[in-house]
């Protein structure tokens, strides 16, 4: 049961970013987080963006979220400047930010309870349903978040975001706060989450396994200002699973990718 | 999916747990007040305080039949629990409307807060005597002084949770499509809900302790007024029923919106 159906009425671009910057001005003066920014994302594709700390991944994340504005240039989803949050972009935090006062199931189904979103009872039963069992999660509809492990409320994140049939899902580093063996899992379940239900995503990491192993283009970024340094296609084809981590193809672009990243590193340290 | 056999057990000896440690709590509940009665009969006994000036456990029960008997007991209980709920409410409401206004505005709580800070650290019953003279012995005096005493604590606990909700949670719930009243209705008042408690729970205890020392100053009827008219007529036994019942409601009260919390909060990770 596919319930993601392409809008025909709508015609998908994907998201552009065109000449994107953004200074922050302080007290102690301005800091340009980023410049020129310009990525073209097809919609189905997987990007994940990398480079060291302060690059302005996160804030680029958070523009095309809707939480911050350009200070230059503009992000278009589907030729529509983005003026704000909404649900046809779906966010997965870090710190899960799942809602502690409500259960499993009324996470899901919060989205769905919206009035923007409006469905009826019988339809909204059976999207939270189907989204709870492809997270792997059934069983636990009832229980509170706070008897979830952190890759369980995770999954209860991604479900949440899933529900309300987003056309791109952004990720800020969701697995950055998992330990290594849960973290492995959950990029295997991700891969078979978007085989599954295919989305356009954007996803923030530190790893450059974990990009190079869920990407179909990785965008190395540099620092001050933060700007696109290079996009590396990764062209395995899905689904992936952890074996590949250790077939050539794969150790050649990581490496590849992780000297960049290094390089870029280097830079910013030398300053 | 059915509980396998372990399950059902392990589910079973949980309960036999809880169980056992309910009726622990209880024993250990009854034993103390019976080790209080015990030590209070034997102070008399023993001369360590003035029989005279002290009365019997049992001349404390016979003023309260007697007292419950005429209905003048349940007269001056009505009395009291008539302006500490009203008060209480009073306090209440207004705490909860300013505490959202105050935590909502920055600029309001910059410029509020140092004034929130004086009234807090004054004690309600310093406002007896003027209010007094502005409003005379009756109801409404008494009225306004537990409002007061409900108002400010309840204030700061409401407008200090909305300053520190994590904006993680509106966030999420804007990427999802909330509108503001949604976000409002559905992120923010579930979160606060807690906090509102406690501030109820704060206030009533506070408004309590008012009451009393307000009926001890002026009232015709009222707990703090029986025991004044105890006093005046030396009657040690009626007294001391006073003192009993401002305990015992204290606790009553505090018991019961401790249980309200309790189901109110159940999502909450407590730290035990």
């Amino acid at each position: 049961m596919a319930l993601s159906k392409v809008d025909g009425s709508k015609v998908r671009k994907g998201i552009v970013a065109s000449g994107v910057g953004m200074t922050y001005s302080g007290i102690t003066g301005n800091v340009e987080a980023l410049r020129g920014i310009n990525l073209k994302i097809e919609p189905g594709e997987f990007i994940s963006l990398v480079g060291p700390s302060g690059c302005g991944k996160t804030t680029l994340l958070n523009i095309m979220a809707g939480f911050l504005f350009p200070t230059e240039g503009e992000v278009t989803i589907d030729g529509q400047k983005i003026l704000g949050p909404g649900p046809d972009r779906g966010v997965v935090f870090q710190q899960y930010a799942v809602f502690p006062w409500l259960t499993v199931r009324e996470n899901v189904e919060f989205g769905l309870k919206l009035r923007i979103n409006k469905r009826s009872e019988k339809e909204i039963k059976e999207v939270v349903e189907y989204f709870i069992a492809l997270v792997g999660l059934k069983d636990f509809e009832d229980v509170y978040p706070k008897e979830l492990s952190g890759g369980m409320k995770q999954r209860v994140a991604i479900a949440r975001a899933y529900a309300v049939n987003p056309e791109l899902l952004l990720m800020d580093e969701p697995f950055g706060a998992l330990d290594a063996q849960t973290r492995q899992f959950m990029q295997e379940s991700l891969v078979q989450i978007l085989e599954q239900e295919r989305k356009t995503v954007v996803f923030v990491t530190h790893g450059v396994e974990e990009a190079t192993f869920l990407s179909t283009r990785v965008v190395v970024m540099a620092t001050r200002p933060g700007r696109i340094r290079e996009i590396i296609p990764v062209q395995i084809p899905y689904p992936r699973d952890a074996g590949i981590k250790t077939t050539s193809e794969f150790i050649k672009i990581r490496v590849e990718i992780e000297k960049i990243v290094r390089e870029e590193f280097q830079k910013q340290r030398d300053r | 999916m059915p509980d396998t056999k372990e399950e059902q057990l392990f589910k079973e000896r949980f309960r036999k747990k809880k169980r056992r440690e309910r009726f622990e709590k209880t024993g250990y509940f009854i034993l103390s007040f019976l080790i209080l009665a015990f030590v209070w009969e034997l102070a008399r006994a023993t001369n360590l305080i003035n029989p005279k000036l002290f009365p019997s456990i049992k001349a404390v029960l016979n003023a309260f039949t007697v007292s419950f008997k005429s209905g003048s007991l349940q007269l001056h209980m009505y009395a009291s629990f008539l302006r500490v709920l009203t008060g209480f409410a009073i306090g209440i409401t207004l705490a909860v409307i300013f505490g959202f206004l105050i935590g909502w505005f920055r600029i309001l709580r910059l410029f509020l807060d140092p004034v929130i800070n004086f009234f807090r650290a004054l004690p309600p019953i310093a406002l007896i005597p003027l209010m007094i003279i502005f409003f005379g012995i009756g109801e409404t005096s008494k009225v306004i002084v537990l409002s007061y005493a409900a108002f400010f604590p309840a204030l700061v606990v409401i407008y200090q949770a909305l300053v520190s909700l994590d904006p993680i949670y509106i966030r999420a719930g804007k990427t999802l499509g909330a509108t503001s009243l949604e976000t409002f209705r559905r992120i923010i008042l579930p979160q606060l809900v807690p906090h509102i408690i406690t501030a109820c729970r704060v206030s009533l205890g506070v408004c309590w302790a008012t009451l009393v020392a307000a009926e001890l100053i002026a009232a015709q009827r009222g707990i703090g007024a029986m025991m004044v008219d105890a006093q005046n007529f030396f009657q040690m036994a009626p007294l001391v029923l006073g003192i009993l019942l401002i305990g015992a409601i204290s606790l009553l009260m505090d018991s019961m919106v401790r249980a309200i919390e309790k189901r109110a909060t159940s999502w909450q990770e407590k730290m035990t």
